[in-house]
């Protein structure tokens, strides 16, 4: 089997469990819409300043959000010796890193599409530049995806898994909050240019972090 | 001695080499006297600066710390790198990034907070988002995460370590080229300019910087042994504690069968 179809098989089967548990969707989507309101609440006295931040406050959003996901990617491993298996099966660790990430990263874009609308239909904010927010969204989510599924193998196995995932990520990822954020400001203010280059640095993000999983993920699940 | 006597105890915890041990009591005390010659510098003999007056003399704890935050995340990732080497695979290196990350993010805290305390009088704000300070608290939870999965330890936690150091030390560059594009872009009525600067050209001034620096810097070498010794220690009490559990059962039947 090559290595894309041996990661094209760890994605289905993480895609094919998700859609019979829909943990996901039952439990991390309404996550999201809950921490959107909450937002709202927060800054209640200056209702006015919520389509100014709302790009930032969205991505804090999707941030919060992918540690419940990257946590639940690795939990369905640790029941029946699911890393046992993944182990003895044969796959390429870069293989399963990248199915895992894409598994992670897909779920992710839901949420994001989701949650989106939401944010934009609650803090009032005028749609523009949707040429730029996308490819932006989907290099941040890949860059999300790669860094977590990173930091998740790291995690996995130890009984502090879920304490320690958030410690780990979340400093890593700041860059694609910074990056995410400007290239959504910028998009949403009309200044194409400038959030090209933030999707350039969020798109060199992804490449680092996916190169690091595809370089580390074997030995680490060796050692999980 | 009677048969029934207590083995010897094998938990005597003097395992570490006399000679290594002598010689981290010799960097000690070159460590403390340096430290207390650069406290009478910096406090004493080296002159108040002309603008700022004496929160400038902060400046003598707040660069070295800077410094070392830096070097010894570079050590950390060195080490990492030397322990995932195979032919340079020993557990020395695992030890000495951990002491190297744990001093790390003490000097970085100590950074933070030293520089927060001087530019309250000299900016007139506890923070400022200026790129360096920025990069550098995201460094701090950066390392104290690794800090945390450290601590958990078992077995193949060597690798594991290294992995994350390395991990870790590769985010910094991105962390740092991010935050900064970010506040040249976003900074409105900049603090950061050449008046705020300090301008050390007094001889008396800059000497008292390097001594600072050369002796913080002995400060963070006689640490990294001592917590490396710690780790040694730490790792042989288990064995010692398990020889020690069969001794003990082995002479408590001894005993019996004897006796009786």
């Amino acid at each position: 089997m090559t290595f894309a179809g041996e990661a094209a098989l760890v994605a289905g089967k993480d895609l094919r469990i998700e859609a019979r548990a829909r943990v996901v969707t039952a439990q991390v989507l309404p996550f999201a819409g809950i921490v959107v309101l909450l937002f709202a609440f927060a800054l209640d006295p200056r209702r006015n300043v919520l389509p100014t931040l709302a790009p930032g406050l969205f991505w804090v959003a999707v941030l919060l959000s992918s540690l419940l996901a990257v946590s639940r990617s690795f939990a369905i491993e640790s029941e029946h010796g699911g890393r046992d298996g993944l182990r003895l099966a044969g796959l390429d660790g870069g293989a399963i890193f990248l199915g895992k990430a894409a598994a992670i990263g897909l779920q992710l874009l839901l949420l994001e599409v989701v949650l989106l609308v939401a944010v934009f239909a609650l803090y009032d904010v005028e749609v523009h530049g949707l040429v730029v927010i996308v490819p932006a969204a989907l290099v941040a989510t890949a860059g999300i995806a790669a860094a977590g599924t990173v930091y998740g193998v790291l995690a996995a196995g130890l009984r502090v898994r879920e304490t320690l995932v958030p410690v780990l990520v979340l400093p890593a990822v700041a860059p694609v909050l910074l990056g995410a954020t400007r290239a959504f400001e910028l998009a949403l203010a009309g200044e194409l240019g400038g959030a090209w280059r933030w999707t350039s640095l969020l798109a060199v993000f992804a490449a680092l972090y996916t190169m690091l999983g595809v370089l580390t993920f074997g030995p680490l699940l060796e050692e999980a | 001695m009677t048969p029934n006597t207590p083995t010897p105890n094998t938990l005597t915890p003097n395992t570490v080499k006399p000679v290594a041990r002598l010689r981290a009591s010799w960097l000690g005390a070159l460590t403390l006297l340096s430290l207390a010659t650069t406290a009478l510098f910096a406090l004493l003999i080296a002159p108040a600066d002309s603008v700022q007056g004496d929160a400038a003399r902060l400046l003598y704890l707040h660069v070295p710390a800077a410094w070392l935050a830096y070097l010894a995340f570079f050590v950390t990732a060195v080490a990492s790198a030397l322990y995932l080497w195979p032919r340079t695979r020993r557990s020395a290196w695992d030890q000495l990034a951990g002491a190297s990350a744990e001093v790390g993010v003490l000097c970085t805290g100590l950074t933070l907070f030293v520089g927060s305390v001087w530019g309250r009088p000299i900016w007139g704000t506890w923070w400022e988002w200026e790129a360096r300070l920025t990069t550098t608290a995201i460094l701090f939870f950066l390392y104290v995460g690794y800090g945390a999965l450290r601590r958990i330890g078992g077995p193949g936690s060597e690798r594991r370590n290294a992995i994350a150091a390395l991990i870790a030390f590769v985010d910094v560059p991105v962390v740092h080229f991010s935050v900064s594009w970010w506040t040249t872009l976003h900074q409105e009525g900049s603090v950061f300019n050449d008046r705020m600067e300090v301008q050390i050209d007094d001889p008396l001034m800059s000497l008292t910087l390097w001594l600072a620096v050369a002796s913080f810097t002995l400060f963070y070498a006689w640490c990294c042994v001592l917590r490396m010794r710690l780790f040694e220690l730490e790792a042989g009490r288990a064995e010692r504690d398990l020889a020690n559990a069969i001794e003990q059962r082995i002479a408590s039947r001894a005993v019996p069968m004897g006796t009786g």
